[in-house]
């Protein structure tokens, strides 16, 4: 395939790591050049300096209206930068809005070859979901871990427990009120901060 | 796509753009008004117009707050997803301010401009200002709307095509979302914008902006957001939509009660709406502009939300958004198109959903726009109904029987038709 065969896609997102996720998506599916810009001041200069044949861009950016704005008028006015929201078919049109990502093509580029890179997008926009869903209860856990650990220690100072006992007694009132460890935790730290046992941190 | 859904069937999905005139929407949804229906209201504030359109076509909303020409573009095949939207219900008239950067204001202010937002002195001004830039090789000004097919655009081209600017030729015209306009004419990287407050107001209060015009100098009654509606959505169940109309409609007139506002302002500085301040937003809904130096002026039906039939879908209003599209160049004319345009906006729904409660509406579907100056009596279902002006800045009226006629007499058009 010669260069200028090679499709060029426009990767506009404010989400440095989520654009480079796509970015590698779409490189690995090797048939597009691939140019990742945020949404930085003077977006639409750069759209048309990039003069890209596809542009990916997050649902949620507040800049599509200005994009199909810049369409709309330069449609009219015959200048360069025409592109259209692509409508190679319901399904991907559905999946894509669900998965969170828009895609703008130039006039003319066949169902055939958007298809694909559609279809990537939309894989790795769902990717960078999960990444940041499992990212959040990673986090999650870690701060739990850390309650749980800090509720033992004041337990083991105040009732001179053992870490073992003080652990166990947790288990036991988050058993008998039908709450979670951390939870019976969190109390815990509360109550002896504001019992003066233990400084805020 | 799969329109079929399974679940409740009171269920209403309706999205939003942080605007004032979404006040009724979002108050029939958290006030009340559709649960006394009978309606459980899902509602989600979108990031882009384009974006709300998007979940309308997927169905993941059934109606929307939205700007009063999208519907009628979206059935005429003008934007991508296009889809058939109805008007059943208009979300009030008003609202706009025409904002500058405080540079431009005081090249307004040498060229003679009005201070007090009289829409002609201020154009005529404007056509100096660009005139005297063009001599002295100056960049064009650039002007922002919320988007394209908004009546921001059409009423800014009407206003400066009426002292002969040409838009998108000598003053160039993007869309900006609305909460970054301020920051956009702090940057300089617009010179003025057309927008529903509190995004005037912010810029005033920020000191980059200058309120100059409202759209309701440009023109009294100017359509501004409606309702629309998934006409399948509607169809799939009338009784659902009726009142769901209602809702809206009891809404809008309580959001229009003045010792409603303040409860208004706080519902809708809340975070999840806009987050701002009450005050900015209690300004908003009084109709205070702010001028120079924290100056007001009280501009009086700055924003209608029921009274003087505000509501009311007049196929009039889709006439006049059609002739101005195609006006600049968006689509050609024809009987066909024509004719699709007026069918969006429903003012037959409109008055079989509110006959249950009495509201007295206009009978006809359509009026002459800009032939009332003074408030005026009209034909209306029940008891007496008065319309509040509707003129235009320039005089100029539009019959919609008659809009070749109107057409060849406006006297600029796209840079593509000259």
């Amino acid at each position: 395939m010669n260069d200028r065969a090679l499709l060029h896609i426009l990767v506009i997102d404010a989400n440095r790591i989520r654009a480079s996720i796509i970015e590698e998506g779409l490189k690995e599916a090797g048939q597009a050049r691939v140019t990742v810009i945020d949404e930085a001041k003077g977006l639409m200069r750069r759209i048309v300096e990039l003069d890209p044949d596809v542009i990916v861009i997050d649902l949620e950016s507040p800049n599509r209206d200005a994009l199909e704005h810049m369409f709309q008028v330069s449609r009219a006015a015959k200048r360069p930068v025409a592109m259209f929201v692509d409508r190679t078919d319901d399904a991907s049109i559905e999946a894509a809005i669900d998965a969170g990502v828009s895609a703008y093509v130039v006039d003319g580029l066949k169902k055939e070859r958007i298809k694909p890179i559609l279809d990537t997008a939309i894989r790795r926009f769902r990717a960078f979901e999960r990444l940041r869903q499992e990212l959040d209860q990673a986090r999650s856990e870690l701060s739990e871990r850390k309650r749980i650990e800090r509720a033992k220690g004041i337990l083991m100072r105040t009732r001179n427990l053992s870490e073992e006992s003080a652990y166990a007694l947790l288990r036991s009132t988050a058993m008998q009120q039908n709450k979670r460890i951390a939870e019976i935790a969190e109390s815990l730290i509360t109550a002896a901060r504001l019992l003066g046992e233990e400084e805020g941190t | 796509m799969n329109r079929v859904r399974a679940g409740d069937p009171n269920l209403v999905r309706m999205g939003f753009m942080p605007l004032t005139d979404c006040a009724p929407v979002v108050a029939a949804s958290l006030l009340g008004f559709a649960e006394a229906e009978g309606l459980r209201v899902n509602l989600t504030k979108e990031a882009s117009w384009a974006t709300l359109r998007d979940r309308i076509a997927v169905r993941h909303l059934d109606a929307a707050h939205m700007l009063a020409p999208m519907p009628i573009a979206a059935c005429l095949g003008l934007t991508p997803l296009a889809d058939r939207l109805i008007v059943p219900l208009m979300l009030g008239f008003g609202g706009n301010t025409i904002t500058v950067s405080r540079g431009l204001w005081a090249d307004l202010k040498a060229a003679g401009a009005p201070t007090h937002l009289e829409a002609k002195g201020t154009v005529r001004a404007l056509a100096e200002v660009v005139a005297e830039r063009r001599r002295r090789g100056v960049a064009k000004l650039v002007f922002a709307v919320v988007h394209h097919h908004s009546a921001h655009t059409y009423q800014l081209s009407y206003w400066l095509a009426a002292a002969g600017i040409v838009p998108n030729v000598e003053i160039d015209i993007v869309a900006v979302p609305p909460p970054l306009m301020p920051a956009a004419l702090a940057a300089g990287q617009i010179d003025g914008f057309c927008a529903g407050e509190p995004w005037g107001r912010v810029a005033s209060v920020a000191g980059c902006g200058r309120c100059v015009t409202t759209n309701i100098a440009i023109w009294r009654a100017s359509p501004e957001k409606v309702l629309g509606v998934a006409q399948d959505w509607a169809e799939a169940d009338p009784e659902r939509h009726f009142r769901l109309i209602r809702a809206v409609y009891k809404a809008a007139v309580w959001c229009d009660d003045p010792a409603n506002r303040e409860e208004l302002a706080r519902l809708l500085a809340r975070p999840e709406i806009f987050d701002l301040p009450v005050p900015i937003l209690q300004a908003n809904l009084e109709g205070r502009i702010m001028i120079d130096d924290g100056e007001e002026i009280r501009v009086g039906g700055f924003l209608n939300f029921s009274a003087s039939a505000a509501t009311f879908p007049w196929k009039s209003n889709a006439a006049w958004f059609y002739s101005q599209m195609v006006r600049w160049g968006e689509t050609k004319m024809s009987a066909e198109g024509y004719a699709r345009a007026q069918a969006t906006y429903r003012p037959d729904l409109h008055r079989t959903a509110l006959a249950p409660l009495g509201v007295s509406l206009p009978t006809a579907n359509a009026k002459i726009e800009g032939s009332i100056d003074v408030e005026t009596a009209v034909p209306s279902t029940v008891g007496r109904l008065f319309l509040a002006p509707d003129s235009f800045f320039d005089g100029g009226v539009f019959d919609p029987e008659q809009i070749d006629a109107y057409l060849a007499s406006q006297p600029v058009k796209a840079a593509a038709q000259r």
